[in-house]
């Protein structure tokens, strides 16, 4: 079968992660890896994986996109450039899967609003961060239900497994996390919470999602969204498990949950590494399919 | 304990930091009055306490499930203190991951000058845009190392030189969990000494868990601090901070100037602090429990609260809690864990 030919850019954590779950794809094809220090560790991992490098930025894969046929770029840099890679691989044509904190295009959380965004072509999808993908899913589980006036969530992330682009911008990870809460969860306010923590060996990835709802919540009801969903995510992400929960106090509901990784580059206490790279797959793999369907074609930007 | 002969720090100068209206807010389940703040910050004020932190006891950004709601917002508290004060700054805490830049900025608006940039104690790189726009700001900027007993002198150091690099005025060394014992701290501070440049301050911030708040902190100035945090009467998380009344006159003793009026600080500690106490903030059971098992001294009240909900004994749940390292801002950790135990103890969970 046919696949898409996809680039990825930033050598880092979640780029090489993403060489993993690409290879695993059946519709989709890593090519390119684009880096910004030849010495890299993550371009010579790219390089013994077959993929072709460039140590020069987006600048140094823009003459190989379209003889290389690139379709799909992910961008696993850093909020402060993607903007500026975005609108260089739109213009000639290339659909932008973004796992930094951006935020440009749409927000997609595959398991709520993937289907929306294959019907409404954006070239520019952002994938929020590793703890909305992780929590937003039952966000939205609980607020599909009844109404969310509030909704929190505290994601507990191994140390080992943060790389330098997030802690230097932890701001943006909590603008994009607390709004995507309102936008894609469903509740009206939300807040995101993260901690680092440097335990040995590395804790597993914790995410505690607490919703206030307006009404006493229907117990029963939620409860059945919440392992519904559980179900949904697990399809890509099979390592995403309740741990306690959910518990009823007054309006609020509170859910304990963990994200073990499968283990590809990081251990697998990193979850929150796999959510992410899962879910933008994923992601991926539903625009590849359109394409290879015929059913959309990807089109150059105009350039502003 | 030659670390304690006063004839070497005497004439020492040594800045105080009250965290009465900060780490003061654990202790009273973040239920502190804008009435109360206004009272025991213009008594400090008066008492001639150069610094006094006022916020949310998790700082900027802390109003949350995870960690309660005040009844008032940071800038409500702020803006009712900061125009009082005649020579007290107000500072405020933020945690990244928890606080973010906005909120600092509002904060500065409100009138806050001085800040504590806390991370983790191995975690510093965490902190470089908020220690970047506080100094854009024109506040005095601390880098607030969390949790120091979990990271050696050498790690502290590495640690100190990165908020050093970002442009903190002041590194401190913060034992969360009242784990510290003197030769610790004297250790830490040393370290930071020898790699920061002299002008770079170092401060320390002390829980009484193990009663050892305010040797700790000579002990700290001994080796190169001069800012100490404590609270008066000791209201803060866990056994509370060092009691700063009490701090001041071994200072006085020891000649150490604090530039404090030491019957003052007393009076506010007895007319207004203790009559705020829900309980009487020392070290019992479970506060001990916080000090000899690391554990982060917010985590307190969460635990007693968990335990009385799920059955599960208090100081089972902090000394699991330490043993699964869980650290600053996991509160949630805690009903998590307690849910766990309960479980594999048989205890039937209400819900």
């Amino acid at each position: 079968m046919k696949k898409i030919k996809c680039a990825l850019i930033g050598s880092g954590n979640i780029g090489t992660d993403l060489i993993y779950k690409i290879l695993r794809s059946p519709v989709l094809e890593p090519v390119w890896m684009v880096g910004i220090d030849p010495e890299s560790e993550g371009l010579l991992r790219a390089r013994e994986m077959g993929l072709k490098t460039t140590h020069e930025g987006v600048d140094g894969l823009l003459p190989h996109v379209q003889e290389d046929g690139i379709q799909i770029a992910f961008d696993a840099t850093s909020a402060y450039v993607h903007a500026e890679n975005s609108r260089k691989l739109n213009a000639l044509g290339v659909l932008m899967i973004d796992l930094t904190p951006a935020a440009v295009g749409p927000l997609c959380v595959p398991p709520v609003n993937l289907r929306e965004h294959a019907g409404n072509l954006a070239m520019n999808v952002n994938m929020i961060s590793c703890a909305g993908q992780a929590t937003i899913p039952l966000v939205n589980a609980v607020s599909r239900v009844q109404s969310v006036s509030y909704a929190e969530i505290v994601a507990s992330l191994a140390s080992k497994s943060i790389g330098p682009g997030t802690r230097a911008n932890l701001d943006e990870f909590t603008y994009t996390t607390s709004s995507a809460i309102e936008k894609v969860g469903g509740a009206r306010k939300g807040k995101a919470l993260a901690i680092i923590n440097p335990a040995e060996p590395p804790m597993m990835m914790r995410n505690t999602i607490y919703c206030l709802t307006d009404d006493e919540p229907d117990r029963e009801k939620i409860t059945a969204s919440i392992l519904e969903m559980i179900g949904e995510v697990q399809k890509y992400v099979p390592g995403y498990r309740l741990v306690n929960g959910p518990i009823y106090d007054g309006n609020q509901v509170s859910i304990f949950m963990e994200v073990a990784g499968l283990g590809d580059y990081l251990p697998t206490y990193a979850g929150n590494l796999d959510i992410m790279t899962a879910a933008a797959t994923r992601t991926a793999e539903m625009f590849a399919e359109e394409i290879l369907a015929g059913n959309i074609q990807l089109k150059a930007t105009e350039v502003a | 304990m030659s670390l304690l002969n006063s004839s070497g720090l005497k004439g020492r100068k040594v800045i105080l930091h009250d965290m009465c209206l900060r780490d003061g807010m654990h202790a009273k389940r973040e239920q502190i009055s804008i009435e109360q703040m206004v009272k025991v910050a213009t008594a400090l004020d008066a008492a001639g306490v150069p610094y006094i932190q006022v916020t949310h006891g998790a700082g900027l950004g802390g109003n949350s499930l995870q960690h309660g709601f005040a009844p008032h917002s940071n800038e409500e508290y702020i803006s009712a203190v900061a125009p009082l004060m005649k020579q007290a700054k107000v500072s405020v805490l933020l945690i990244p991951g928890l606080g973010t830049m906005q909120e600092l900025q509002s904060a500065y608006d409100c009138g806050a000058r001085s800040v504590h940039i806390a991370t983790h104690c191995t975690e510093a790189d965490t902190s470089p845009q908020h220690i970047a726009f506080a100094r854009k700001l024109g506040m005095d900027v601390s880098g607030f190392l969390m949790m120091a007993h979990l990271n050696d002198a050498e790690g502290i150091a590495e640690q100190g030189r990165l908020m050093e690099s970002y442009g903190a005025h002041t590194v401190y060394v913060t034992d969360s969990a009242g784990y510290m014992l003197p030769e610790d701290v004297t250790e830490r501070i040393s370290a930071l000494r020898a790699v920061l440049r002299p002008e770079t301050e170092i401060g320390f911030h002390g829980h009484h868990n193990l009663g050892m708040g305010v040797a700790n902190s000579i002990a700290a100035i001994a080796a190169g601090a001069s800012r100490i945090d404590g609270s008066v009467a000791g209201l803060g998380a866990g056994a509370g901070n060092t009691p700063l009344e009490v701090f001041a006159a071994v200072c006085d003793r020891m000649g150490i100037e604090t530039g404090t009026d030491l019957f003052k600080l007393m009076d506010v500690a007895e007319d207004i602090i203790v009559p705020m106490m829900e309980h009487v903030v020392r070290v019992d059971r479970e506060s001990l429990t916080l000090g000899y098992a690391g554990v982060y001294s917010t985590f307190l009240l969460h635990a007693k609260k968990a335990s009385e909900q799920f059955g599960v004994p208090a100081r089972d749940i902090l000394v699991e809690l330490g043993r699964k390292k869980m650290i600053g801002g996991q509160e949630d950790m805690i009903k998590d864990t307690a849910l766990t135990m309960a479980r594999e103890r048989d205890i039937a969970i209400p819900c």
